[in-house]
């Protein structure tokens, strides 16, 4: 029984809002289709998987695309497709977008503001940009004054926080590079995957180093591709044809926007978006049957690991040792493949990790199926480590 | 036909922080120091990010400091940085941290802790940026 003071009863969210629809495109090299385009098919067959009309559509959530700018990304699309919503918005926070999205769209439906919301998501990161916007998509992080003038690329960012978790904590190499050998044995059993052959540690360690110490395999993908879920009232859900998915906790946490005004680089505000989303969930780490864990770069799957309470402080590259993170194994991680394998059309990136969790969970992921999977983790974050939303998603509502 | 010049990326300029570019064209690293709580500060606000007060000057500092992270960056962000080049974070003995470079070392000499002292390098446009090397 929950304690009366607790976050699970004190929220308004837990368990009120379900996840009835969730589609993909096609992902990987898409050149010829612009991401409005994957935009409005991903959102149409979502829409369809939730067996509703998109007329009975009145809240849409985009974010903007890096490869086709607009000034009124969501109200672009509602146009696109006529439909005319109560609750419009295009919302940007990196690739902490998707998860970030999803907390304010259930907060929308639970407070009345709509009542389908449509979130949809597409960019062509892989063919769709200009030199002029390659450019600017890697020097748009970073602190433009005091920052920026050094030349960090997306990648030495990232190293910079594995660099100190392996000084702090010993971490090695090998143990990053574990996180995209699993990562791609996850891909290796889903056919939608951009990267299917099965990789080794060596394999990691082998390929061109990009900044020290993450080598090319420690990096996400570049691609193309689009992916759209639909989101109602858990009492709507019921009625509709899939099980519903249901949000029963969310939390965020924000603690810099420049790598180099951190307050750690080696724990995140991941830690605080976890405790809140399990506090709201009244569930813990321990009860997650999966977790899918923002993967641009395999150290943030680590310093994730820890920070939201699978395994202690430092103690990520032992645990990833231990193989838990593969299929079959203890916590399987990014069972789609994930940003390493799967898919990374930028921002969208981790809407591929949600609409893997809403199959996981209606039991529908076929060969990749985790045998009886209750509830999942998932989580994704925006600028250096910056950014975190965390969300819990449950096949029941109690 | 004219091929643009390829310059490394400049800071923008601000009126707050020209007091720090001014000390690095003087070989001087200088950070915001806060009179009310007696710390300082790093990137320059219109208060202390410790104390919230508003009442700041800029003091000269030792310049020394140790490496907090760093990395090797294999390919460079444009033409104009020769790869490979060192991103580092630097924690300044008076407190804050920055982001920076190390030089005139091989990378392979550097490791996390490391002791390093200010030099300042030419970028362009009359703007030197603070730098470091190792301490022996």
């Amino acid at each position: 029984m929950a304690n009366p003071d607790s976050a699970v009863s004190r929220s308004k969210l837990r368990g009120k809002v379900a996840i009835a629809g969730a589609a993909d495109t096609a992902v990987g090299v898409l050149p010829g289709r612009t991401p409005m385009e994957l935009c409005v098919e991903a959102a149409l067959q979502a829409i369809a998987d939730a067996g509703l009309k998109k007329s009975d559509v009145d809240g849409l959530l985009t974010c903007n695309s890096m490869a086709q700018p607009l000034m009124y990304h969501a109200e672009a699309m509602a146009e696109y497709l006529q439909i005319f919503p109560r609750y419009c918005l295009a919302v940007g926070a990196g690739g902490g977008t998707t998860f970030t999205a999803i907390h304010h769209a259930a907060s929308a439906i639970a407070t009345g503001m709509a009542d389908i919301i449509v979130v949809s998501m597409a960019d062509s990161m892989r063919s769709g940009l200009n030199r002029e916007q390659a450019l600017r998509a890697q020097a748009s992080t970073g602190h433009p004054e005091f920052e920026q003038p050094y030349g960090p690329t997306v990648p030495a960012y990232y190293a910079l926080i594995a660099q100190a978790h392996m000084a702090e904590f010993g971490t090695t190499p090998e143990q990053l590079a574990g996180i995209a050998v699993s990562t791609r044995q996850h891909a290796a059993r889903n056919p939608a995957a951009q990267m299917r052959d099965l990789i080794t540690v060596d394999d990691v360690l082998a390929s061109r180093m990009i900044a020290d110490p993450l080598h090319l395999l420690d990096c996400s993908l570049v691609s193309d591709g689009g992916s759209a879920i639909v989101m109602c009232s858990a009492e709507r859900a019921a009625d509709l044809p899939h099980a519903p998915v249901y949000i029963m906790g969310a939390g965020e946490g924000h603690s810099h926007e420049h790598i180099s005004a951190a307050r750690s680089l080696t724990t995140s505000a991941a830690k605080e978006a976890g405790q809140r989303a399990y506090a709201m969930a009244g569930l813990q780490a321990s009860d997650m049957d999966f977790a899918q864990l923002y993967d641009c770069f395999t150290p943030t799957v680590l310093v994730e690991l820890e920070d939201l309470g699978f395994c202690a402080k430092g103690e990520g590259g032992a645990f990833v040792e231990t193989g838990a993170l593969a299929p079959d194994g203890a916590l399987p991680v990014n069972t789609h493949g994930g940003l390493l394998s799967h898919c990374h059309p930028g921002n969208p990136g981790s809407m591929f990790a949600l609409t893997e969790s809403v199959w996981q969970l209606r039991h529908a992921a076929g060969e990749r199926q985790v045998p009886d999977a209750r509830h999942a983790l998932v989580h994704a974050q925006g600028g250096i480590m910056s950014s975190h939303t965390a969300l819990v998603l449950s096949r029941e509502a109690s | 036909m004219t091929v643009p010049e390829i310059a490394k990326i400049l800071p923008p300029d601000t009126e707050l922080s020209r007091p720090f570019w001014e000390g690095c064209r003087q070989g001087e690293l200088r950070l915001q120091h806060c009179n009310n709580c007696d710390r300082f500060q790093f990137y320059p606000r219109i208060i202390c990010s410790h104390c919230d007060g508003d009442s700041l000057s800029w003091r000269a500092v030792s310049g020394r400091g140790r490496i907090a992270s760093f990395t090797v960056v294999r390919r460079g962000i444009s033409r104009a940085y020769e790869a490979p080049y060192m991103v580092a974070l630097i924690d300044l003995e008076e407190g804050p941290r920055m982001m920076s470079s190390v030089v005139g070392c091989e990378p392979e000499s550097v490791a996390v802790g490391d002791t390093v002292s200010v030099q300042f390098e030419d970028w362009g446009e009359n703007y030197l940026m603070p730098v470091f090397h190792k301490r022996e």
